[in-house]
């Protein structure tokens, strides 16, 4: 048996101790059940509001956790208020941007100033562009799911992040966003990092006073697209 | 493992009461997360119901916890990661030791983890040779002061900015000596630019984990900075270290808890990043680590769960009790002299490195119940701690005087009629002695209680006197 064997079996035989119980097949039963079907979770009931209303507190939640929002009344509008955002920051009309099937058919040749550079972020991208999966109202949370279309590094790398989410995605609570992360990846499948974003990076460590911009973005801008 | 003071206890007690900057420090942070949580709680209306539906669900898994893990380590698996198993802190950090030898690893960079300080990883790791850096810049402050976290969440709130701009212009020798370094944003600026380059350079990352997920194999890491992330996403190799009791079974469940974590803690809505990291890179990614360690300590869990204190695994590390903790917000975490300071370490330290070495924590309560009042866990703190009083006294490890004290206070509060015998003698003669003041500011045999408070005087008569003419209708 290998060492890594010992400890497995040292552990879960000393937890069967303590607990007073075997592997029986009544208790594997009671897991299975719960993972193939969890119990209703208790769901804050401003998470249950109509759409509408979903958008409003969204907007509410990440605004008070100083990222800008704007809403873009089709796709067609996203380019140009991306290249609005970056010039009113001061920012480059340049920005990362992975392999997103939905960003890349966006018109872009509205804006052909902007600048795409694809692939994973490094060192000097100053700003990093994905699409999230899934925005979640309750608390102002985008969620984002890392691969070749929105790899990881994007939300972290660049000084300011711009993150394009569809109306359609927009959920009231996490369960929400559970459930289309299954659609996608499958029941009990993950990709790599699912990453929940409410905000610009932030510290209180030196001093007790809040500053943006820790180690990730300093800024992120969220753009909210219906339609 | 980090230096155990925590047989000091009071010795280091004293010393934070004496410490005006502690003092300062303390009087600002605790109060002001305390005040902040409850903001939160009060903005969401089902917060008490989350409580119980949290507790639930933590009691339900460690009934299941070995049928968890199991399921854990198969999800895990089938999505790349190796899985771990550390029965002591020895076994741990040689798994940890062996991963990054095995990765010709020479630069590692570190997000939060307790557990690392649990099981002192960072001397084993540098004892091989390895540069070892802290990215949480409270965890980065207090690393290059060769300190150890005072507070499970901010852990360098003991620090003032003007000790970071020095800690700064004494190490960070190749930026010019003449720049600015007056705002919390220029040091946190500064931090950034040095902390970057490591996160770019690093071999290996390691970081802890707020909950395993059973459904899906995947860790959870909660923070503000990012750090985590640019800790766990930019290295060839990642390893989470995580503890057994970190375990739920559901994404829902996680739901559930993160719902409660940050509002405990910060009193914020969420915390601005939240994780779910599930294996290694996958074909097709051009980011990430190409391999995932997950590493899960038991370090004397396992027996827990077999004892009263079972609760106390229901634990998150959200920090309320010790914001709300006046013995805590009075003198610090270093005073409780190991890696968890507060109630949860009061209840958790003598568990970990028994009571013989921690037993004056359980003692350091004033048993106001505050802690047990906030935890979004509901474990019954004060309870626990009375536990380990009576551990510490039945093992005979209480002082001799105390001991005899408590025996000669059972006795008479055992015999009704002694014990009121008694009190009709010596609660006269204080009532004399004290008549003047109205209170004792030294007593014999009670220097304890009169070095930090006077003690009132009695005013002549007993509960049990005043009582019985009560009832026969004699006016006061």
């Amino acid at each position: 048996m290998s060492r890594a064997t010992d400890g497995r079996d040292a552990v879960i035989h000393k937890i069967r101790a303590a607990l007073g119980t075997y592997d029986s097949a009544a208790r594997r039963s009671t897991v299975a059940s719960r993972l193939g079907a969890p119990p209703p979770p208790l769901v804050p009931e401003r998470a249950k509001q109509a759409s509408e209303r979903l958008r409003g507190l969204f907007r509410h939640y990440l605004e008070g956790q100083s990222a800008t929002v704007i809403e873009a009344a089709s796709a067609a509008e996203v380019p140009t208020a991306i290249a609005r955002f970056l010039r009113g920051a001061n920012l480059p009309l340049r920005v990362r941007v992975g392999e997103d099937a939905y960003l890349a058919a966006l018109a872009w040749g509205a804006e052909p100033s902007l600048e795409r550079r694809k692939g994973a972020a490094v060192g000097d991208d100053e700003v990093g562009l994905s699409h999230a999966t899934a925005a979640v109202a309750e608390t102002g949370t985008l969620v984002l799911a890392s691969g070749a279309d929105n790899p990881v590094t994007l939300n972290y790398l660049p000084e300011t992040h711009i993150v394009v989410v569809e109306d359609k995605d927009l959920v009231g609570g996490y369960e929400g966003a559970w459930d289309k992360l299954r659609v996608r990846f499958g029941r009990r499948a993950m990709p790599r990092t699912v990453n929940f974003v409410s905000g610009p990076s932030r510290t209180a460590d030196i001093g007790g006073q809040l500053v943006m911009g820790a180690h990730g973005p300093r800024r992120l801008c969220v753009i909210l697209v219906r339609g | 493992m980090s230096t155990l003071t925590s047989p000091d206890f009071k010795d280091n007690a004293r010393a934070a009461l004496a410490d005006k900057q502690l003092q300062r420090a303390l009087s600002e942070v605790a109060p002001g997360l305390a005040a902040r949580r409850s903001a939160a709680r009060a903005a969401l209306p089902e917060f008490e119901a989350l409580r119980e539906a949290g507790r639930d669900i933590k009691d339900h898994t460690l009934a299941h916890l070995d049928i968890y893990l199991d399921e854990f380590e198969r999800k895990a698996a089938a999505a790349g990661s190796i899985v771990h198993f550390a029965p002591t802190a020895e076994d741990a950090r040689r798994i940890v030791r062996d991963i990054c030898r095995d990765a010709k690893a020479r630069l590692v960079t570190k997000g939060k983890s307790m557990i690392s300080e649990e099981i002192g990883l960072n001397a084993a790791l540098e004892g091989d040779g390895l540069e070892v850096v802290e990215t949480d810049l409270g965890e980065y402050l207090i690393q290059i002061r060769g300190e150890t976290p005072s507070h499970i969440i901010a852990p360098a709130i003991h620090l003032t900015q003007d000790q970071v701009e020095a800690d700064f212009r004494r190490l960070h020798t190749k930026l010019p000596p003449d720049r600015q370094l007056i705002e919390p944003s220029q040091l946190v600026a500064e931090a950034r630019q040095i902390l970057r380059a490591k996160f770019l350079a690093a071999d290996v990352g390691i970081t802890g984990a707020n909950f395993l997920i059973a459904e899906t194999g995947s860790s959870v890491i909660v923070t503000n900075e990012g750090n985590g992330d640019l800790t766990q996403s930019l290295p060839k190799v990642h390893i989470v270290l995580a503890s057994i009791e970190k375990m739920v079974p559901t994404l829902e469940d996680a739901g559930t808890l993160i719902r409660l974590l940050a509002r405990s803690a910060t009193g914020q809505e969420i915390s601005t990043y939240t994780t779910f990291s599930t294996g290694p890179r996958r074909a097709g990614d051009p980011d990430g680590p190409e391999a995932c360690h997950i590493v899960i300590l038991d370090n004397g869990r396992a027996e827990l769960l077999a004892s009263e204190f079972r609760e106390v695994l229901r634990c998150i590390r959200c920090g309320a009790c010790m914001n709300h903790c006046p013995v805590y917000t009075a003198i610090g975490g270093h005073a409780y002299g190991w890696v968890y300071p507060g109630p949860i370490g009061a209840v958790l330290t003598p568990a970990l490195i028994g009571v013989r070495n921690a037993g004056h924590l359980p003692n350091a309560s004033t048993f106001c119940g505050r802690c047990e009042q906030v935890c979004p866990m509901k474990i019954p703190l004060p309870g626990l701690m009375r536990h380990w009083r009576e551990a510490e006294f039945s093992a005979g490890d209480a002082p001799l005087l105390y001991r005899l004290g408590l025996a000669a206070w059972a006795a008479a509060a055992r015999r009704p009629r002694l014990y009121h015998t008694l009190a009709r003698i010596v609660m006269p003669v204080l009532a004399t002695l004290g008549r003047r003041r109205g209170r004792f500011r030294r007593l014999p045999l009670a220097g304890g209680w009169t070095r930090h408070r006077d003690l009132p005087a009695p005013q002549g008569r007993t509960f049990q006197a005043l009582w019985a003419d009560h009832h026969a209708g004699v006016p006061r």
